[in-house]
């Protein structure tokens, strides 16, 4: 079992490994050449905050094990990332709702993360929060756009949001290995952010032309490690040559 | 479908540090002016070149006729003494 | 003060002779335009389709670190294509008309982009071989007669330089591996070198463009030329490394210091941009692909940037 410090870490990093590694997806392909640019600087963010975690983690771990260790060599059941951020890119809607929605979820945690009386949670969050609200900013106005753009842009949003918005009471859940940490001021009550985060979403989801949805009822269990089958593909991928060729530098 | 606009180009200028004006580093596409910002953020500060934007639509650019060049800035090339080459003064002299 | 007034002709070809810039506004024969236009979109749409068989690792990458810089570098390669897309709108030509041309397979771009990446090794024969060719091509066109390509490339080149360190960062980290590792490392190289070579364009004897772009100040060196200089600087590299060129005549001429090396299969390269290389369709079908599924986005974005220019206009009555 690993202790609590270094499992909550952990859900950290693999939330932002596992959300890099889809934005990966879009280097490439994306509408324009300016937006495949930027997607990828987001994408570029994001990865660095998944390192600075598992770095972290290995610390907290005391395995002697280095950062690549926990991306590459983990199966899925011991990934702890929210189910939202494994859901397939789908079109540019489906990639930027999903990417608001952890946004908005993320400026609340990481400046709570800056308070934590964890020095080094503390430091990671203060530079992450930097990039997290350009992020939002960001993928807020292409919510907007999308919603108050065409009618099939609208509705292409319509359908991602029915598609995303069951993954969204995740966000506020709390697991096991967290509540330690509350308890100990590492890290924040995410139960308390669901006020405030649907609020600003219902905001932004109003400049949109969007109704939120009055959904009660949604999925849960990537926290604790019980995931969506496009969890499994997708680390079949990210870990394919270090697990064909175990044990080499690169 | 119709036949769909394209983004209009922007012409990007980036003070890359304090004390030095906004230089033209290139243009780019963007639907408006906001988005023209991040995507010259995006686009054109990737390795810490800038710490201020400007952003103006190309079209919104009047250039003066390379035809007239010769009427527009040859008259200024005989007129050395604006400049303080001209002035010969004695070498003992100090501070001036 | 009494020299007769030129012609506009003749002015152009006395900035040329005088190693000065052409700018966008200036007066230039259309012939200088149109090779100006399509050099420049050529090297645009090859910045572009270059993405693809790199991207092809980037979810695969071994390691976070080499992860993330292969998306920088792949992210660069974004940018210096849209840089030359402005360079060429300069001139009158449209970046949507000339991504048509891509797509439709009227435009070329750089033939080595149609060969496939197998391994994660190709990833590092990519930043080495072909980085290091187009470096070869770029940093001479840095000095290019036309001011705002070479403005762009100058921006290029200061970007490019980590590319090719990366490339070879991560063959030398093969080669000091396991032995799968460096066969992988001599693999990527046997199957990247002769196309590399063929990235410098035909035989001078046989090229077409080739003697406008001297005469004109837009190449400033012969393919044949920076073709050996690629040889010459790429071989100790390879030694170094511990893997073997797969050319058996390659040769060091200690008078000339240069080395001599077969020609690559000048047959392939004609086939390759025909059109029958091994990822042509894919490449232009993947490009074609993203421009497509992006047009509702492009169109949301103009659609939603009216209504709120009317908003304003209305807000402001």
């Amino acid at each position: 079992m690993r202790n609590n410090k270094t499992s909550y870490l952990l859900h950290l990093a693999d939330n932002a490994l596992i959300l890099s590694q889809r934005l990966g997806e879009w280097c490439g392909h994306a509408p324009i050449l300016e937006q495949d640019i930027a997607i990828t600087n987001i994408t570029l963010d994001i990865l660095g905050q998944a390192r600075y975690f598992y770095q972290l983690a290995s610390r907290v771990d005391k395995k002697d094990k280095e950062e690549d260790f926990y991306a590459y060599y983990r199966n899925e059941r011991e990934f702890k990332n929210l189910l939202l951020l494994e859901q397939p890119n789908g079109d540019w809607s489906q990639t930027l709702l999903r990417q608001f929605f952890y946004d908005s979820y993320c400026i609340l945690l990481y400046s709570e993360l800056e308070k934590s009386k964890d020095k080094n949670i503390a430091a990671i969050a203060s530079k992450a929060i930097k990039e997290v609200k350009y992020h939002y900013k960001y993928s807020s106005e292409w919510v907007i756009r999308l919603g108050d753009g065409t009618k099939e842009s609208n509705q292409k949003l319509k359908n991602s949001l029915n598609y995303l918005w069951d993954f969204t009471g995740e966000l506020f859940e709390v697991a096991e290995y967290e509540k330690e940490m509350i308890e100990k001021g590492i890290a924040p009550d995410v139960s308390k952010f669901k006020t405030t985060w649907f609020n600003n979403v219902t905001e932004i989801f109003n400049k949109a032309n969007i109704e939120v949805p009055q959904t009660t009822w949604f999925q849960s269990g990537g926290k604790s490690g019980l995931h969506t089958e496009n969890l499994g593909k997708l680390l079949t991928d990210l870990q394919y040559m270090q697990r064909t060729y175990p044990n080499c530098t690169w | 479908m119709e036949n769909s606009k394209n983004w209009p180009l922007w012409e990007i200028f980036i003070r890359s540090k304090r004390g030095l004006s906004h230089k033209h580093v290139g243009s780019l596409r963007a639907s408006d002016a906001q988005m023209a910002i991040e995507n010259a953020r995006d686009v054109y500060t990737r390795r810490q070149e800038g710490i201020s934007i400007w952003v103006i639509e190309s079209k919104n650019i009047t250039a003066s006729d390379p035809g007239e060049q010769d009427s527009l800035f040859d008259p200024s090339g005989d007129k050395p003494y604006r400049h303080p080459t001209f002035y010969k003064l004695p070498d003992e002299l100090k501070n001036i | 003060m009494t020299a007769k007034a030129i012609s506009q002709e003749e002015r152009f070809y006395q900035l040329i002779d005088k190693e000065e810039k052409i700018e966008p506004k200036d007066w230039m024969p259309e012939k200088y335009r149109n090779t100006m236009i399509r050099q420049i979109s050529q090297h645009a749409h090859s910045e572009v389709v270059g993405m693809l068989p790199e991207g092809n690792w980037i979810s695969r990458a071994p390691s976070l670190r080499r992860k993330a810089a292969l998306l920088a570098k792949i992210q660069d390669e974004a940018g210096h294509g849209l840089y030359l897309y402005s360079a060429a709108e300069t001139l009158g030509a449209d970046r949507e008309e000339l991504i048509e041309e891509l797509h439709i397979g009227k435009a070329k771009y750089s033939s080595i982009f149609n060969y496939p990446t197998l391994s994660w090794a190709d990833i590092g024969a990519i930043g080495w071989l072909v980085d290091g060719a187009a470096i070869m091509n770029q940093v001479m066109l840095c000095r290019t007669s036309y001011g705002p390509y070479s403005r762009a490339m100058v921006r290029i080149c200061k970007e490019e330089s980590f590319h090719q360190r990366q490339g070879y960062d991560i063959l030398l980290t093969l080669c000091n591996g396991t032995k799968e590792q460096k066969e992988m490392a001599q693999d990527a190289l046997n199957r990247w070198w002769y196309p590399s070579l063929m990235m410098f364009g035909p035989k001078d004897d046989e090229s077409v463009h080739s003697d406008y772009s001297i005469k004109m100040k837009i190449k400033r060196f012969s393919n044949d030329e920076l073709r050996q200089r690629f040889v010459d600087a790429t071989v100790p590299q390879a030694e170094y490394l511990g893997l073997k060129v797969p050319d058996k005549n390659l040769k060091f001429n200690a008078k000339t210091e240069n080395y001599s090396f077969t020609e690559p299969d000048w047959s392939e390269f004609y086939n390759v941009i025909k059109g029958n290389g091994p990822c042509n369709k894919d490449r232009i079908k993947t490009r074609r692909e993203a421009f497509e599924n992006g047009k509702w986005v492009r169109d949301a974005a103009i659609a939603y940037a009216e209504k709120q220019k009317q908003n304003n206009k209305n807000g402001k009555q």
